[in-house]
């Protein structure tokens, strides 16, 4: 249907700034939201560094203190959920994937498309700008939990915690811009035999991810307005009757916990906002450079939906021990425990896909292994946490972190690393260089197991979490402090090495090999471009027809170990029902 | 294969760590002990797909890596096998959650003959409140949160008249007697932690939660807090004692009641300005309790979001600009009611100014001077040393009684 509006890379914008500034092609916004998302993320690396310092060398930081503590974790973890993870997979990988895998032109609406970028750029500079005022943006914890948030006794709560919520309403308003056109762009521009069920798995977890931002980044909207006029217009939407700091404050009647609802019917969404595009993204790598099929591709569609689904009513589970009626814990850890099963067959089917396989153990190829034991860490963990009794003694403690930083931390991230080492092809017409690529793998796969497995194991003993130090702590061990110095320096090691990243991505676009149009021998329509990189409009003159699925890898009776979505012959018998 | 040897060697190591790793639960206090096996059993299922999964990768990669002239096999899917591997995730689940489950309720049970007493938080410290002999909490309310009343207690309430107050971090519980907790906050979240007894909940202003539990074992544990309720969150700490039935009992009868303490507070106000300084130092000290000055202020030495007031009185402090200054009353007031104009280097500017009257602040300033053997005790100087040395120090310009802004 985009066939209308623009055919041809001729018809493209010319001047620079058309074409590279207030791009409204699909391919260069991604671009800008992903090096902006990669770049704010270095700043969360930097800050998750400085209070890894603290907490392995207490006092080795002299500007260190409580307060810089607190803004330094608050900021870390607000812009790598948000800023980071959620611009990059959705902003960035749908943007850049969506089209192109689907066989469209572009975004069905590109100045829509352009215009949440912008917003979202203008979304990050608000939340950046909160260190640089006074007081220092806020240190209420990434939950921004009120009442504390908006009280004295937390840094930041004159202007810190105001640019927070204004950033994270311009962030949602940014977000909705974009989700709408990726599920429209889904739904309306897929080409001529591009059905659903021919859809790789990486449009099907950016398409669900995405109806799931839709839904649930209302609710951190509301919470975020509301809270917004607890602070500046006094209302009392969380606010009951408040004695702060000696002072009786006017407010009353208002609930604490209703907000740690709203945050969280966002927040658990928001995990597999983040862990969908993942999930989507892992299966089509460990089928490409595995050569076969994905295993059980329907049932991993189906493990989508009903993860997506699920995801909206276990959100309690972050609250067992916040103070609501405790009997809806038996609800929410069945619930959550439920949620396990679709997950754990999205891990069957990946080690399945890896047997009797063709595994060309490439770099994108050991990311996306590393993702699978990373992720079966992370939730096997979330394991115990979903079980409401498990928790309580772990709750708020070195577990948790542990626990959702190998989960929605690494496990995410390995999958961004995997992912770009994959299409970094494709978007530059360059591939990565190979051994620093080896290098940054091992550092990162090996560094995350030894900061996260060991500190489970200081959550089992009871050490609670956003704690500034542990000074003379009885129950604390000395030894718990050698293990906290072994995980500050292992996290240095893990940080420093992410600059060779940096370093490879700009050194390739330079010097890197130029690649063919479909290095990895991929089927997907993306690596059937008539240029690499694509020029604007993707296709040429004639968009592609679609033949198949994503998924003829080593078809017998093939003397090629792919067959392309674009090829007619032979028809595979997975090919015939998807057509149905 | 260099993966799979490494995910071999982390999956031996893991095993390892977990056998030899010296960092496990603390040695459980409460009748939570039951809580530690659904851990463990949570560990066995989990450990088991741990193992399983990482291992059949790295044989898939030894096994199936690439060879040249080797084709992958094509099967798109297999239905049995698939419904085979939800039916055992589906029973490890439930291996998981029905016992879970079974705790659980018990924790949410609260046994009939268990005691009631009250925790308060506040930034950053603990009160606690026991009912008199009458068995029962009088109802409370933040509205009525006062220096002379600083738990909020409803005077009017007749069952609050005998409770017995602990304006202190120092709780004290009888072993084998299963107690229930009510929890309420008067600013934010809290969470009441005892690492030992397991069980934990978070303290709300505007309500009250609760959970319950039996100490089975003597001794004095921390108390933590454990979610995130300001500056000071690292530092909000305190005791509990498990003692026998007759010391709880002993420690229990020496509080003093509310109806009581709110009888002393009346007399103090009217006779605090010809007071002696044992009944000024006491003052003081409650006022210290009640204002929330030790969530931050610790009276050991403990470096906490501020200064601690050991040994403060009559030392030498190194100010944010530099400048070198002893600690005497006029300094401690003008940083009680201004306190980021002068402020000790090493501290951030995060304290409220106060307002107390100059009777509540010669008995703040007399119960610090107590606490510090730099100078010589209050009893040996009374308080007309208070009085101030230069005609522009802060509080010369306010009559006794006023109020400071």
């Amino acid at each position: 249907m985009s066939d209308s509006i623009i055919s041809g890379a001729e018809h493209g914008p010319q001047s620079f700034w058309t074409r590279y500034v207030w791009s409204q092609d699909h391919k260069v916004i991604a671009i800008q939201y992903s090096i902006t998302a990669i770049f704010v993320g270095l700043i969360a690396l930097v800050l998750s560094l400085l209070m890894r310092m603290q907490l392995g060398f207490p006092g080795s930081l002299e500007f260190m203190d409580a307060a810089a503590y607190y803004q330094a974790m608050t900021m870390h973890g607000m812009i790598m959920v948000i800023y980071l993870l959620t611009a990059l997979f959705l902003g960035g990988f749908g943007n850049y994937l969506i089209p192109l895998m689907i066989g469209a032109r572009d975004m069905v609406f590109p100045y829509l498309n352009m215009l949440s970028y912008w917003t979202y750029l203008l979304a990050v500079i608000v939340l950046l700008s909160s260190f640089f005022v006074p007081g220092g943006p806020t240190g209420a914890g990434w939950t921004l939990y009120p009442p504390q948030a908006i009280l004295p006794g937390t840094p930041g709560t004159d202007w810190g915690i105001v640019l927070m919520l204004v950033s994270l309403v311009i962030f949602i308003v940014a977000t909705t811009m974009g989700g709408l056109n990726y599920v429209t762009t889904i739904l309306q521009a897929r080409t001529k035999g591009m059905t659903l069920m021919r859809m790789p798995l990486t449009v099907w977890g950016i398409f669900i991810a995405t109806i799931m931002a839709l839904l649930a980044f209302p609710a951190l909207f509301v919470s975020g307005v509301m809270m917004l006029c607890d602070k500046l217009l006094h209302t009392s939407f969380f606010m009951p009757s408040i004695v702060s700091m000696g002072e009786s404050l006017g407010y009353q009647g208002g609930s604490p916990v209703l907000f740690q609802h709203l945050f969280w019917f966002f927040g658990h969404p928001e995990v597999y906002i983040v862990a969908l595009p993942a999930f989507g993204i892992v299966s089509d790598l460990l089928s490409v450079h595995a050569r076969k099929n994905i295993f059980g591709f329907r049932m991993m569609v189906w493990a989508l939906v009903s993860i997506g689904v699920l995801s909206f009513v276990v959100w309690a589970h972050h609250m067992y021990v916040s103070g609501m009626n405790p009997y809806f814990g038996f609800f929410f850890a069945i619930t959550t425990l439920v949620i396990a099963a679709p997950t754990a067959i999205k891990v069957y089917n990946w080690v399945l896909t890896l047997w009797r396989g063709d595994i060309h153990l490439r770099v994108p190829m050991l990311f996306a292994i590393g993702f699978i034991s990373t992720f079966v860490i992370g939730g096997l963990t979330g394991l115990f946490l979903g079980n409401v009794i498990v928790d309580i003694p772990l709750s708020d403690t070195y577990f948790v972190v542990a626990h959702f930083h190998m989960v929605m931390g690494v496990s995410p991230i390995m999958v961004i690393f995997a992912a770009i080492y994959h299409w970094y092809p494709k978007v530059t017409g360059r591939m990565l260089h190979d051994g620093l690529g080896k290098i940054h793998f091992w550092v990162t796969f090996l560094g995350t197991y030894a900061i996260y497995f060991p500190m489970h194991y200081l959550g089992i003993l009871g050490m609670p979490r956003r704690y500034f130090a542990y000074p003379n702590y009885e129950f604390i061990p000395a030894s718990a402090q050698d293990l906290n110095a072994f995980i500050t320096v292992a996290a240095l090691v893990v940080g420093a090495f992410q600059l060779l990243f940096i370093f490879n991505l700009i050194y390739s676009y330079w010097r890197g090999q130029p690649a063919p149009s479909n290095p990895w021998g991929a089927t997907s329509l993306e690596w059937q471009t008539p240029q690499t990189p694509p020029a604007h409009g993707n296709w040429g003159e004639q968009l592609p027809q679609v033949y198949r699925w994503a998924y003829d890898y080593s078809l017998p009776g093939v003397e090629q170990d792919f067959v392309p979505q674009t090829t007619e012959q032979p028809i595979s018998d997975q090919a015939r029902e998807g057509h149905k | 294969m260099a993966l799979a040897i490494a995910l071999i060697l982390l999956v031996i190591a893991s095993v390892l760590f977990q056998i030899y790793s010296p960092w496990w639960f603390t040695p459980v206090a409460s009748n939570w002990g039951n809580i530690d096996d659904t851990f463990i059993i949570t560990g066995l299922v989990t450990g088991i797909f741990f193992i399983g999964i990482n291992l059949f990768i790295a044989y898939a990669i030894i096994r199936f890596r690439h060879k040249p002239g080797h084709k992958a096999d094509y099967q798109p899917e297999n239905k049995k096998l698939e419904w085979t591997l939800i039916g055992l995730t589906s029973v490890g689940i439930i291996a998981m959650l029905a016992p879970g489950l079974l705790v659980y309720s018990e924790f949410v049970s609260v046994p009939e003959d268990a005691e009631t007493f009250e925790v308060v938080g506040q930034q950053w410290q603990w009160s606690f409140r026991f009912p008199g002999d009458d068995g029962q909490l009088g109802s409370s309310d933040a509205r009525l949160i006062s220096p002379d009343n600083p738990l909020g207690v409803n005077p009017d309430d007749p069952r609050g008249q005998d409770d017995r107050l602990v304006l202190s971090n120092e709780l004290h519980l009888a072993i084998d007697q299963p107690v229930k907790a009510l929890m309420r906050s008067k600013d934010v979240l809290h969470n009441f932690y005892v690492p030992q007894f397991r069980v934990k909940m978070d303290m709300v202003p505007g309500q009250v939660s609760y959970i319950w539990f039996t100490p089975i074992r003597t001794g004095r544990f921390e108390i933590l807090c454990a979610e995130l309720c300001g500056l000071g969150h690292y530092n909000m700490r305190g005791h509990v004692s498990v003692e026998s039935a007759k010391q709880y009992q002993a420690w229990l009868t020496a509080l003093p009641t509310f109806a009581q303490l709110q009888q002393r507070n009346q007399q103090q106000t009217q006779t605090l300005s010809d007071a002696t300084p044992e009944t000024l130092i006491s003052a003081g000290a409650q006022l210290a309790q009640a204002q929330g000055c030790l969530g931050c202020h610790s009276i050991d030495g403990n470096k906490g979001v501020g200064p601690s007031w050991l040994n403060l009185y009559g030392s030498q402090e190194t100010l944010i600009d530099g400048q070198q200054i002893r600690v005497d009353a006029d300094y401690l007031i003008e940083s009680i009611l201004n306190p980021a104009e002068q402020l000790v280097r090493g501290y951030s500017p995060s304290m409220p100014p106060y307002r107390f009257n100059s009777a509540q602040l010669q008995a703040l300033v007399a119960y610090m001077q107590s606490l510090s053997t730099l100078k010589p005790p209050l009893s040996t100087s009374p308080p007309e040393a208070l009085e101030p040395t230069t005609s522009d120090s802060a509080h010369t310009k306010i009559d006794k009684g006023a109020t400071y802004e």
